[in-house]
Parts: C-alpha cells; structure tokens; sequence
C-alpha cells in the first residue's frame, strides 16, 4: 500500500526556508500570515495492513525521516492508496 | 607512548575536506590513515578519529541523516563509548548529531546563504582533549564553509549544556555566520571525548592559508591521542 508522511519543522523551530516564501507571497500581494515549509515523503509499503503499516512507518519517522529534537511528523494512510 | 599516534579519517561518499583533515592531522605529527565508511574497524591502534567535512550522501534528507547508517558509524559510537576520542568537523559535526554521539541539531543557515569565509571564535574551555593548547576566552580565527551549519537546542538542553561546560566554542560577538543559538559554533558531548564543530581547523594549520589557530585545535587533539594510545582499539 502506498502512504505518504509529512515532515514538519516544529513549533518554534526556526524556518528561514518558510519566512523567504512569506515574503516571497507578500510580494507578489497575497496576504500571508506565516509560511512553513516541511517535506512529503511517498512511500510504497509491502504490505496491506493499515496498522502494521502505521507502525512502520512510525519506526521509519523515528529513525530516519525526521529529527525529533526539530521536526514532527503526520502519517497519511488515506488517500494515498 | 608514541610518536605518532594514530588519528583515522573516515571517507563518506561526498567527504572533501578528508585529505586536507589527514594531511593537517600528519604535519601535526599524527599517522593518520583514511577509513572508508563500509569498512567494519577502524585500523589497530587507532587513538581518535575524525569525520571530516563535506557532503555526505548529497546532504539528502537531512544532512548527516544517511551517513549515520554507514556500517564505520556503529564501530564510532562503540569506540566513543569506551571514552575514545571523536571529532567531528563541519559535515562531521552534522553527522554525530544525528547519530546522537553529540547534542542538538544543524539546520539551515539563518540567511539561507552558503557562508564561505574567516570567523573569529571564542574558546569557552580549555578542559577538553581538543582545545589543550588554548586559553578560554582566547579568540581563534578559523574559516566556515556551510549552509547547514544553524546549531539548535531548546532552551532545556541549552541550560543544561551552559551548566556541564558542553559549550566549547562560541563565534565572536556580532560574527555569527548562521543564526546558531547562543553563538555556538563548537559542542561537546557530556564526557568531552567526542566534539564537534562548524568551523574547519584543517583549513588554517600554515601561514600560507591566512591563519595558524586551527592547528592549536587539531594539536590538542594529537596530544590527546599520543596519550591515549594502547588504550582502546
């Protein structure tokens, strides 16, 4: 089954990447409050089980895809398939 | 005792700065071989390593995130468990930190902009195997190359950090090249055998390079290891 993870720097966390395409939305008139910019990461899992995949994909988060001291994550199970 | 205490230098897939962290460490009286990231050991007699600068496995991801699989890692964290000690520069800082052999977290500069030049540095301890040779407060000038080099901690393990002495080097005031908190440029782990930092020592061991301070960090560290030799590996 396919899944897809988000990767958010946390709250607090400073994201210049976010702050220049704030200003970047500004500029071009849109009225921005605050941008964020995280990652997407797709994933292709063997197998089916939604919550064998959760756990998965909660080890992989953990011990890979994100830091934990800086970034959180949300997993998308939905969707994706 | 020896002469020449054996200091390896580990090769990731995009290291760059290994040649010139293994010929500074040599013109500083260490043996120091280059270790490829697969092998499983480090040489016999190794006293410390060094993971040198660069941009290991194309800084995807995270930098530092991937390099920290590479089989030599788990070899690292068990030889700097056993007090051995460990330096990391640049790429090589980013890589303990993600292995959790030192604290915090590099993230993108502040400015968002590759820096690429000479910073003065601030010495806050003398009481580390890499910084024997200096005096604290004395002030280094040694370049950064980066622009992942943003150190982060919460404030929780900043205090605690300032309040065990992990803070070993700071940049000098108002010369900040990356937005790190609380200045740091330098971090130890809490035993002070493994350290990591952005600048490059490596860059400045001869006149010829503009500045003679870093060799005052990597001659502390061959130091270090001339007296730990027979040790450990």
């Amino acid at each position: 089954m396919r899944a897809t993870v988000l990767v958010r720097p946390k709250p607090g966390i400073l994201d210049p990447q976010g702050q220049a395409v704030e200003s970047s939305l500004r500029h071009l008139g849109f009225e921005v409050a605050d941008a964020r910019v995280g990652r997407l990461v797709d994933v292709e899992l063997a197998t089916d089980d939604q919550e064998e995949a959760r756990t998965q994909l909660e080890r992989m988060c953990e011990q890979l895809l994100t830091n934990p001291l800086i970034e959180s994550y949300e997993i998308d199970l939905g969707g994706a398939g | 005792m020896t002469d020449r205490p054996r200091i390896a230098v580990v090769v990731f897939p995009g290291s760059n700065d290994d040649r010139d962290a293994a010929l500074a460490l040599e013109h500083l009286g260490a043996d120091a071989p280059l270790v490829w990231h697969t092998d499983q050991a480090l040489p016999a007699g190794t006293a410390a390593v060094v993971l040198p600068g660069g941009f290991s496995y194309g800084d995807y991801l995270r930098c530092g995130a991937i390099a920290r699989f590479s089989p030599i890692m788990r070899k690292i964290a068990s030889f700097a468990a056993e007090g051995g000690l460990v330096l990391g520069i640049c790429n090589g800082f980013q890589i303990l930190t993600e292995a959790g052999l030192l604290p915090g977290a590099l993230r993108p500069n502040a400015s968002l902009s590759f820096v690429c030049r000479d910073v003065p540095l601030v010495v806050e301890s003398s009481a580390t195997p890499f910084t024997t040779r200096c005096e604290v407060s004395q002030s280094l000038t040694i370049p950064v190359k980066h622009g992942d080099g943003c150190w982060f901690a919460d404030a929780e393990l900043l205090n605690e950090l300032e309040h065990n002495g992990q803070i070993i080097l700071r940049y000098g005031q108002g010369a900040n090249p990356n937005g790190s908190i609380g200045d740091v440029a330098g971090v130890s782990n809490a035993d002070r055998n493994v350290f990591g930092l952005m600048p490059h020592p490596e860059h400045a061991v001869d006149p010829l390079l503009g500045s003679t301070d870093g060799a005052l960090l990597l001659g502390s560290l061959v130091d270090a290891a001339r007296l730990s030799v027979g040790a450990l590996v």
